[in-house]
């Protein structure tokens, strides 16, 4: 399941709603990315999420059914949020549920590392010095190639 | 041909969509970007490092030898930043 959503989000709310009366899952991951309110040592007033909708739910829709082409997974949940968020606030869920832990936990990883350079997402952080748009990192891109 | 602009390019070319026909000679993404970074500053300054510039044509991922049709829908945008 995807949501793209301006709105916060409960992960064990959300954990519970997806195992409800489910007896064949093992094992739950969950992935919750948070703001934080440095970036280096840059103090982050806060953030603001762009993204285009149509193609996030699209791209979100094609990672989550590659995850699940992958490992054996009973169910899974990616939350992703828009428009602006404090230090502290939820940006984004990921929640993957298998018979056992390993494909949860290794499937949850995977689409938390494909979202960050596939899904069509940008920040803009508000610094002392005005607002400064997110530049990507190399270390994302080679987060993801371990999974090619 | 609807062209979309999102993050660092929306502010830079200072809209985030509009309607183009680029002439016939336009036929491909990257003859797309040559083109539209010759239509003022702003456009020149966000499509200036084409190693910074992805594009997604009717919400897919495309390579810059990618062949355009006139209705397709095209967005530029910068590296993405979610997660």
């Amino acid at each position: 399941m995807i949501r793209v959503q301006r709105e916060d989000f409960d992960p064990g709310a959300e954990m519970a709603a997806l195992t409800r009366d489910r007896h064949d899952i093992g094992g739950v991951a969950c992935f919750v990315g948070l703001v934080r309110d440095m970036a280096g040592d840059r103090p982050i007033r806060a953030m603001t999420l762009e993204h285009y909708p149509g193609m996030t739910e699209k791209k979100l829709g094609e990672i989550e059914a590659e995850a699940h082409r992958r490992w054996p997974l009973q169910a899974s949940l990616m939350i992703h949020r828009f428009g602006r968020l404090d230090p502290g606030d939820r940006i984004v869920l990921v929640v993957t549920a298998s018979a056992h832990r390993q494909a949860a936990l290794e499937s949850c990883q995977f689409l938390i590392d494909w979202l960050k350079t596939e899904a069509p997402f940008w920040k803009l952080e508000e610094t002392p010095e005005g607002g400064e748009w997110v530049s990507a990192r190399d270390s994302d891109e080679s987060a993801k190639k371990r999974w090619l | 041909m609807k062209l979309l602009y999102f993050a660092l390019f929306r502010a830079r070319i200072g809209r985030g969509e509009e309607e183009l026909a680029p002439p016939a000679e336009v036929k491909t993404v990257g003859g797309l970007v040559d083109w539209l970074a010759q239509r003022g500053p702003g456009y020149r300054a966000a499509l200036a490092d084409r190693r910074l510039v992805r594009v997604a044509v009717n919400q897919d991922y495309v390579d810059f030898d990618h062949p355009l049709a006139a209705n397709d829908e095209v967005a530029l945008f910068p590296p993405v930043t979610g997660g």
